[in-house]
C-alpha cells in the first residue's frame, strides 16, 4: 500500500470534466512531480488533494485513511502557493505560526517551533519582518516555514518557484531537493517546468486536458514516453519527431528519412521494436532526442547502433557547454546536440551519428509508442 | 527673411506658449477654489460677529471684534421651534444615529463583499446586481413602505414590552433611523468592499483555510486588517450621507427631542423671534457641519488612494 493513494479521481464543473479519472501514488518520503501544460488540470488535482477543491468521484487516501471528505485543515498538509500567499498584516513569525495559532497550540510551543524552523531556512534575522520588506527568495523561504513548522504528512508546492528569477530559481530548486533529502517528507509538486520535474522528482506524472499521460520515474518518463505529447513536452530542446518510413531491406527494417532535394537518409535498424514490422511501407513517427543526434566523434563508440549520414546543416547555435545544429529531415527542423568545440558551419554538409538504441517510434494515427 | 524658424527661437515660443497655458490653468483653478470656498467664509467669518456688524458691515469683511457668543447661543439656548435649548442635545442625537449606522453598514458591507468574492454561491452576481440596484433606488420612493415598516416594527416593539418588559428599541426614532441608514447603505458599501475583495489575492484564503481558520477567524484576521484603505472609503462615504441627511430623519424623527442635528437646524433657522440672528444661524450650521469636515480633514488622504486602490490591479 503506498503512502498516498488517489484513485480514480474525476472533477467537474457543471459538464465540463476537469479531471477524467486520475490514478496516481506515492511512496512514503517520495517526491511526486504533476507536470504539464497551463490548463491540464495538474493545479486542479493539487488542490483536490489539499481539499480547496471538492471531487466528483474517485477517492484520496493518505496511509490507506482516505481523506477527500475532510476539510483542509484536518487533512494534515501543508501548501506554498505560487504567490506564496504571506499573510500582508502579519510578521514572519505570526505568518509561520499562525496555523498553530488556529489550533491552540501553547505560545512557548509555537516559539520553539518558530525557532527550530527559521534555523533550518536561515529567516532567523527576519522573523520580525513584514512580508513587503522582503525580497523574493526570502519570501519564498518563509513560505516554506509555514509549511515545514506543521511537520505535516504531505507537503504540496503548487508552482513555487515560477515567480522567482531564473538564477534564485536554481538555487531554490536545489535547497527543495536538499529539503527532501534531509526530512525525508512526502511532496506532491506542481509545475509546468519540465526541467524542475526532472530534477526534482521520484515520480512524475504528465498530464494533459486532465489526464495522466505517462507516470513513471523521471529517467522512464525521458527515455520511454508512451506518446508524442510526452516525447514533446519532457526534455530541453524538445526531442526531435521527425515523420519516416519502414522499409523492409531482406533481413531487417531500416527507417527512411525524406530530405528536400537531396537522397533520403536510410537507417538500418537491426534492434527495431517487434511492432515496427507491423508499419512496414507505411508512416511513422522517430523520435530522436538532441544528444542522441551528435558528431560522430563526440558519438558513444561502444554504441552498438551508431548509423552515420551527412546532413546539411542550416544554423548553428553555439550554447557554450554545447553546439546545437540544425538540420532539416522529413520536413522539419532537427535540432542536434554536438561537442561545443565540434568543427561545423552553416550551410555545409557534415556527418551525423544517429544514435538509434536511443530512438523511439510513435505511430501517427494514435499518437501512441509502438514497441 | 528664410522660413526655417531657429531652433532657439522656437524653444523660446514654446515656453512662452506653456506659461501662458499654466497661468490660464491656475487662474481657473484658483477662481473655481475660491467661488467654491466663498460660502465656507461667510459663513465662517459671519458666525464670529455680532449682530450691529452683520448689519452695518460688508458681507466678506473680518469681524472686527471676534466673538464667541453666537457659537455658544447656537450650542446651548438657541430655539428649535418653541424649546429653546440650543443644538447640542440635536448634535448628540446625531452622533448617536451616525455611529452605529456607520459600523454596522460598514461591517456588513464587508461581510458580503468578503462572501460574494471567496465564497461564491449559485447566483451570487445576481445577488450582488440586485444589491447594486439599491444604490439607485431614489431615496423619496422607499419613504412610504419604510414608514409601513417601521410602524410594523413599532407595534412589535409594543409587543415585546408587554411580553418581556423590554422593547429591544424597536419603535425608538434613533434605531429606527440607525435601521434605515444601515439597509439604505449596504448597498454602497457592499459595492466598495465586493470591488475591493475582488482583486483581494484568493491564494491567502485558501493558506489560511490549510492552517485551519474558520470562515470568521480568516474574515476577522486576514480580510479585515487588510482593507484599511476601503475601510476609510466607507466610513467617510456613509458617515457624511447619514450625517447630511434630511429626507428620512425629517420623515422618521422630524419632531421633538429625537430630531438629528439636520432637522433642527432647518426648524432654527426657520424660527423666527422678531430680528433673524445670522450670527448664530451660521454657528449652528458650522456645528452641524464640523464632523464631517473633521472627518474629510483627517482621514481625507486615505480617500482619494482608497478610489485609486481597486481601480488597477496589483
Amino acid at each position: 500500500m503506498a503512502f498516498l493513494e488517489i484513485d480514480g479521481l474525476k472533477k467537474r464543473f457543471g459538464n465540463v470534466e476537469i479531471l477524467k479519472g486520475i490514478n496516481v501514488e506515492l511512496e512514503k518520503g517520495g517526491f511526486l512531480v504533476l507536470v504539464g501544460p497551463s490548463g491540464c488540470g495538474k493545479s486542479t488535482l493539487l488542490n483536490t488533494i489539499a481539499g480547496l477543491e471538492n471531487i466528483t468521484e474517485g477517492q484520496i487516501r493518505v496511509e490507506g485513511r482516505a481523506i477527500n471528505d475532510l476539510h483542509p485543515s484536518k487533512r494534515d498538509i501543508a501548501m506554498v502557493f505560487q504567490s506564496y500567499a504571506l499573510y500582508p498584516n502579519m510578521t514572519v513569525a505570526g505568518n509561520i505560526a499562525f496555523g498553530m495559532e488556529m489550533r491552540g497550540v501553547p505560545a512557548a510551543e509555537r516559539q520553539a517551533a518558530i525557532d527550530k524552523v527559521a534555523k533550518i531556512l536561515q529567516i532567523g534575522h527576519l522573523l520580525q519582518r513584514k512580508p513587503s520588506q522582503l525580497s523574493g527568495g526570502q519570501r519564498q523561504r518563509v513560505a516554506m516555514g509555514r509549511a515545514l513548522v506543521r511537520d505535516p504528512k504531505l507537503f504540496l508546492f503548487d508552482e513555487p518557484l515560477s515567480n522567482l528569477d531564473a538564477k534564485l530559481r536554481v538555487d531554490m530548486r536545489i535547497e527543495i531537493k536538499r529539503l527532501h533529502a534531509t526530512t525525508g517528507t512526502t511532496i506532491v509538486y506542481v509545475t509546468h517546468d519540465q526541467i524542475e520535474a526532472m530534477t526534482l522528482a521520484t515520480k512524475i506524472a504528465v498530464m494533459r486536458d486532465g489526464e495522466v499521460q505517462q507516470f513513471g520515474t523521471p529517467a522512464e518518463i525521458y527515455n520511454n514516453p508512451t506518446n508524442i505529447f510526452v516525447a514533446d513536452f519532457m526534455g530541453s530542446p524538445a526531442m526531435n519527431l521527425i515523420p519516416a518510413k519502414i522499409d523492409a531491406n531482406g533481413s531487417g527494417l531500416s527507417v527512411v528519412l525524406d530530405r528536400e532535394a537531396r537522397q533520403p537518409i536510410v537507417l538500418p535498424m537491426p534492434g527495431a521494436p517487434a511492432g515496427l514490422s507491423a508499419f512496414k511501407d507505411k508512416q511513422v513517427i522517430f523520435g530522436v532526442r538532441p544528444e542522441a543526434l551528435t558528431d560522430p566523434e563526440g558519438a558513444e563508440r561502444n554504441g552498438s547502433e551508431i548509423a552515420t549520414a551527412d546532413c546539411h546543416i542550416e544554423v548553428v547555435e553555439p550554447a557554450g557547454s554545447d553546439t546545437f545544429a540544425v538540420t532539416n529531415l522529413g520536413g522539419k527542423g532537427v535540432v542536434a546536440r554536438l561537442r561545443a568545440d565540434a568543427r561545423i558551419q552553416p550551410g555545409t554538409s557534415t556527418p551525423l551519428a544517429f544514435n538509434l538504441s536511443k530512438a523511439v517510434f510513435f505511430d501517427p494515427a494514435t499518437e501512441k509508442r509502438i514497441l | 527673411m528664410s522660413a526655417i524658424t531657429s531652433p532657439a527661437r522656437q524653444a523660446s515660443s514654446g515656453m512662452h506658449a506653456r506659461t501662458i497655458n499654466r497661468v490660464i490653468i491656475y487662474g481657473l483653478l484658483a477662481l473655481f477654489a475660491i467661488f467654491y470656498l466663498m460660502p465656507l467664509f461667510v459663513m465662517l467669518v459671519t458666525s464670529f460677529k455680532t449682530m450691529d456688524e452683520i448689519q452695518n458691515g460688508n458681507m466678506l469683511s473680518l469681524p472686527h471684534a471676534p466673538t464667541f457668543a453666537p457659537w455658544v447661543k447656537a450650542w446651548s439656548e438657541v430655539c428649535s421651534g418653541l424649546t429653546c435649548v440650543g443644538m447640542k442635545g440635536y448634535f448628540w442625537n446625531s452622533i448617536k444615529m451616525v455611529v452605529p449606522a456607520v459600523l454596522i453598514s460598514t461591517l456588513l458591507g464587508a461581510l458580503n463583499g468578503y462572501v460574494l468574492t471567496k465564497w461564491r454561491f449559485r447566483g451570487h452576481t445576481l445577488v450582488f446586481a440586485m444589491m447594486l440596484f439599491a444604490c439607485f433606488i431614489p431615496f423619496q420612493s422607499v419613504l412610504l413602505p419604510m414608514a409601513t415598516i417601521l410602524g410594523s416594527l413599532g407595534r412589535f416593539g409594543v409587543t415585546l414590552q408587554n411580553a418581556t418588559g423590554f422593547n429591544f428599541g424597536l419603535g425608538n426614532s434613533t434605531v429606527n433611523l440607525v435601521f434605515v441608514h444601515v439597509v439604505y447603505g449596504l448597498g454602497f458599501t457592499t459595492l466598495f468592499f465586493r470591488n475591493y475583495y475582488e482583486a483581494f489575492p484568493t491564494e491567502l484564503i485558501k493558506a489560511a483555510q490549510v492552517d485551519g481558520a474558520s470562515f470568521f477567524q480568516i474574515f476577522r484576521r486576514i480580510m479585515l486588517p487588510n482593507s484599511l484603505p476601503i475601510i476609510v472609503v466607507t466610513v467617510i462615504y456613509q458617515f457624511t450621507n447619514i450625517w447630511n441627511d434630511f429626507l428620512f430623519a425629517s420623515a422618521y424623527a422630524g419632531s421633538g427631542d429625537v430630531m438629528p442635528m439636520t432637522v433642527a437646524l432647518n426648524n432654527v433657522v426657520n424660527t423666527s423671534t422678531g430680528v433673524v440672528e445670522y450670527n448664530v444661524n451660521m454657528a449652528a450650521a458650522m456645528i452641524a457641519a464640523l464632523p464631517t469636515l473633521i472627518v474629510y480633514v483627517v482621514a481625507g488622504r486615505y480617500f482619494v488612494r482608497g478610489l485609486m486602490a481597486g481601480a488597477v490591479k496589483g
